[in-house]
């Protein structure tokens, strides 16, 4: 049959048998999703079109976390924009504060995607839900509005490039390093329209969470989604979250790719973006002395608690240097009660840290941690363009959680290793 | 249909971020967010861009956030077609759905500066500098894709039944 594990999944959701990369498709969709800040857009087109109802009120799905608790009173008026709406056509996902979390993380928690998947959002990062071996890719707030009202979209199947991963991380490194390394590798539309496909015995090396964060930034790199093979931890995980039946799907033997890269895990270091590319990757023998005044750990790519548990690690009884602020976001609000009870919450405080309610915030630049002209930031979030987290002057680095927290002790871009000697 | 405009120009990865600032996606109001177009990379854009300009950029135009607030405020601005070496593919998706007319050309992209005068054949696919007097041919978009753009958008499309 020769398809990849993408072609596969959207095949079947196509009701074809087989499907050809470049070939336009119309697949039913499993999931339609929508934040605080592109949901407005896609309710107005969503009127516009004419729709008097959402096609599956158990599969639209909306969540406010950009810009919610609300910053401002526009935020405010779009999340009550959301709410209404939600109400109207009686979704039955809709994640307000206090139930919210950042959307990514939030949805494989509830169980809200299983393998087999296909789920578009109005949300760049929807890619992170490969990881779980689901195809799902992010769309803008027209596709979105046409998701909600017919349940259904239309692709191009793309074609794909293979990471065979092998081998083990090493102690501080993590799945952050991992495609930080791989966008440094391959640039920031090193997949452009592609998918990128994660097998190799090095898969089961990686905790789902560490493919939660890899599949999460296959998008930096310009990838149409970023898929992970089934496997026993993945079956795992989605039975704990959720009583869905799922189907798995494998490439095929004979599945053709564009390239194939082997990615030896045990050779990946700490890894630095620095600004303003996701591919200015370093790493610690490339990196001087860089000063900073910021740290963020959180965001949908780093925000569970495996990441929080990193930090914690690395933070506990010790200080955070004097200049630098260190703002912690838990992903979601089990993610932030089990902090709590496991005292990491204390850890942080104790350290200096400030521990913020679930949101995307600072990522971009929205509140909670905006810089200043000529400020530096260290931080778990995904990308570091130009006035990403602030100011046009300002600057952020991404980062491992192991690194933002040894950053934040040492005050400066610093290796975990080099700060708990 | 047949643009004609000067061009503006910028580099490689220019990122939605920078078309649009998330501390100003609290809006949906078009004009709102046309008037913060640019802002990031360039502080003078709003007060030089006029109806019916040509944006050139290089490779991986529109990066980053899927936001579709990005291509709203291009077109807003009074931008009648970016040309690029290449498009991100949400930006791509997003423009199309949205009715802001776009092509890739990695031939004009050298050929054009900043400040030229540009007329765009979208039907035949041919740019033409009319500064220079050189022209580039691309592929043009299929009928159905021209048709999206020409009724401003999907939406509208299927508004007028152009699209069931």
């Amino acid at each position: 049959m020769s398809m990849t594990m993408t072609q596969k999944i959207l095949a079947a959701h196509a009701g074809l048998e087989k499907v050809e990369a470049g070939q336009l498709i119309l697949v039913d969709l499993d999931r339609v999703l929508g934040n605080d800040i592109t949901s407005p857009v896609a309710i107005r087109e969503f009127e516009n079109i004419g729709a008097t109802a959402v096609y599956d009120k158990d599969k639209v799905t909306m969540v406010m976390d950009h810009f919610a608790p609300n910053k401002d009173i526009k935020a405010a008026a779009q999340c009550k924009m959301c709410r209404d709406f939600c109400d109207k056509h009686e979704v039955t996902h809709f994640y307000d504060v206090g139930r919210m979390g950042i959307e990514h993380a939030l949805l494989p928690e509830k169980g809200l995607v299983v393998p087999g998947d296909v789920v578009i959002g109005a949300d760049s990062h929807t890619c992170t839900y490969g990881a779980i071996g689901a195809f799902s890719t992010g769309v803008g707030s027209t596709d979105m509005a046409c998701g909600m009202a017919t349940g259904k979209a239309w692709f191009k199947v793309p074609s794909a490039i293979k990471f065979v991963l092998k081998g083990k991380l090493n102690k501080y490194v993590s799945g952050k390093d991992v495609i930080l390394h791989i966008i440094g590798k391959i640039g920031v539309d090193g997949a452009l329209y592609k998918s990128m496909e994660f097998v190799g015995e090095g898969v089961k090396a990686l905790t789902v969470y560490d493919r939660l964060t890899i599949s999460n930034m296959a998008i930096e790199a310009g990838a149409k989604n970023g898929i992970f093979e089934v496997d026993e931890q993945t079956i795992e995980y989605v039975k704990a979250h959720s009583d869905r039946e799922f189907k798995v799907y494998k490439a095929d033997e004979d599945a053709v790719y564009d390239e194939t890269y082997e990615i030896d895990l045990s050779q990946i270091q700490s890894t630095v973006a620095f600004p303003h590319l996701p591919e200015n990757t370093k790493t610690f023998d490339e990196i001087g002395d860089v000063a900073i005044d910021q740290v963020v750990i959180g965001s949908c790519t780093n925000g569970h608690y495996k990441d929080l548990a990193e930090a914690a690690e690395i933070l506990k009884g010790r200080k955070i240097a004097k200049r630098v602020r260190a703002i912690i976001i838990p992903a979601t609000q089990d993610i932030y009660m089990k902090a709590v009870e496991n005292g990491l919450v204390k850890i942080f405080i104790e350290a200096g840290c400030v521990v913020s309610t679930p949101t995307c915030g600072p990522c971009l630049g929205g509140y909670m941690g905006i810089l200043a002209a000529g400020e530096r930031a260290v931080a778990t979030t995904n990308r570091n363009f130009v006035g990403r987290m602030g100011h046009v002057e300002s600057e952020v680095y991404l980062a491992s959680p192991a690194v933002a927290a040894a950053s934040a002790i040492a005050g400066k871009i610093a290796n975990p290793l080099e700060v708990l000697k | 249909m047949i643009f004609n405009g000067k061009a503006i120009k910028y580099g490689d990865n220019v990122d939605t971020d920078v078309i649009i600032p998330a501390r100003y996606l609290n809006t949906i109001d078009k004009k709102e967010l046309a008037s913060h177009c640019m802002e990031d990379i360039d502080k003078d854009f709003t007060k030089k861009v006029q109806d019916g300009d040509i944006m050139v950029a290089g490779y991986n135009f529109g990066c980053g956030s899927s936001r579709e607030h990005a291509p709203i405020a291009i077109k807003e601005s009074g931008i009648s077609l970016v040309i690029a070496r290449s498009f991100a593919r949400i930006f791509y998706r997003n423009s199309i759905n949205i009715g802001l007319a776009i092509l890739e050309c990695d031939e004009a992209v050298d050929g054009i500066a900043d400040g030229d005068k540009v007329e765009a054949d979208l039907d035949n696919g041919i740019i033409y500098n009319r500064t220079t007097g050189k022209s580039f041919k691309t592929q043009p978009f299929p009928a159905f894709i021209q048709k999206i753009i020409e009724n401003g958008g999907l939406v509208s499309s299927i508004q007028k039944g152009d699209i069931q």
